[in-house]
């Protein structure tokens, strides 16, 4: 019943993922890695990063790939349509209520409450990210840090931040430094 | 406001979508302005307030903000059918090309210079994430409210240190929010 699996797990990804972009992050990170296994926290990550570098919400492509390496297409469909379908049904109903009345409903008070904890869900899940990006899955100790990842994402931080440049040619100008860097390491 | 005929005006709202959706980088709130700039200033089909307040509505729900941003349009326009039209139009472009793309990884991924591009582009990616949490905590700081303040903390503690599921932090978030409100209202009314 793999199917059902998918369709649920990535229902729930729909229904709690409050505040767009990367507030599905945390959720799909608890479906697929911490309660099926569906992916390892390497993979997870390769799939956000190839999610930043293609078209589509993050929620949509995560769904699409995991369905399709846990069951084929037919899980990507199932996978997808669990994602979708909690913002179709209610979506539809707010705006009815809307066109309606004319009103919009009370929700604002408790966006306002959820917006602090999904900074924070969203922060643990890019700490998960670093770890993998930095260690590789070793222990977390200073002999194995990589340290020019370390120095790669600085670097990258520092592009953003100050020199706003755009995301997707510091993730690729990060790609080819690390190939640079590697190269570098083991010619010395 | 001019009257396209019903089948004329599904194709050409799941067209939009599906053209928007393809070329559209960079997350929700991009492809919702760009959707507002179709609907409102190039075909005339949902006046500038009307569609502030569906975009807000978009926001506010869980989900995807792109396909949520489809769903308000297609279901203005069209209702149920308008709904299934513009969703339609907005996830085949990324479950087509990450389709593509996860075939790629099969292939490719055992490649060394694959693999240190992936490595490389996680420190990338956790920049980038770094950078918008940051914006995102600074938002949250400046407004200078000590419940929201304290949720930052509580929230960060509970998922990274004692592992709770996301879920019921959600949910608990959620419930402290509506029962604040409620108590704000009973307060304003108990003034007045």
């Amino acid at each position: 019943m793999i199917y059902l699996q998918l369709f649920f797990s990535f229902l729930q990804v729909g229904a709690f993922s409050f505040g767009g972009g990367y507030a599905a992050m945390p959720l799909i990170q608890e479906q697929v890695i911490n309660h099926y296994g569906w992916l390892s926290v390497n993979e997870f990550t390769n799939l956000i990063t190839i999610s930043e570098m293609t078209p589509g919400p993050i929620a949509v492509n995560s769904a699409t790939f995991v369905g399709l390496k846990i069951a084929g297409i037919g899980g990507a469909v199932c996978a997808t349509l669990g994602c979708i379908l909690p913002s179709c049904i209610l979506v539809s109903i707010m705006a009815h209520i809307y066109l309606k009345y004319r009103k919009m409903t009370g929700l604002q008070g408790i966006l306002h409450s959820l917006r602090p904890a999904v900074v924070s869900m969203i922060a643990v899940a890019g700490l998960t990210i670093l770890t993998s990006a930095f260690w590789r899955g070793a222990d977390i100790s200073l002999s194995n840090t990589q340290w020019d990842s370390v120095l790669i994402f600085m670097l990258a931080l520092y592009l953003l931040k100050r020199k706003h440049a755009d995301a997707i040619l510091v993730m690729l100008g990060s790609g080819v430094m690390k190939i640079i860097f590697t190269l570098i390491l083991n010619i010395l | 406001m001019e009257t396209p005929t019903r089948s004329k005006l599904l194709l050409k709202l799941f067209f939009s979508t599906l053209y928007l959706s393809t070329f559209t980088f960079g997350g929700g709130y991009v492809i919702v302005s760009l959707l507002k700039k179709k609907m409102v200033d190039e075909y005339h089909w949902i006046d500038e307030d009307e569609m502030l307040d569906l975009v807000a509505i978009a926001q506010s729900s869980p989900g995807a903000i792109a396909v949520n941003g489809a769903i308000v349009i297609g279901y203005k326009l069209a209702k149920l059918p308008g709904m299934i039209a513009s969703v339609l139009g907005s996830i085949l472009p990324p479950f087509v090309i990450l389709s593509l793309v996860s075939m790629f990884y099969n292939a490719f991924q055992s490649n060394p210079f694959v693999q240190m591009m992936l490595a490389g582009m996680q420190s990338g990616v956790g920049a980038v994430i770094a950078s918008v949490v940051y914006d995102m905590g600074r938002g949250v700081i400046k407004e200078k409210d000590w419940l929201c303040d304290i949720i930052l903390v509580l929230a960060f503690a509970a998922n990274y240190i004692f592992h709770v599921n996301v879920i019921l932090i959600i949910l608990a978030c959620g419930l402290v929010g509506f029962l604040r409100t409620c108590i704000k209202k009973e307060k304003q009314e108990g003034v007045s």
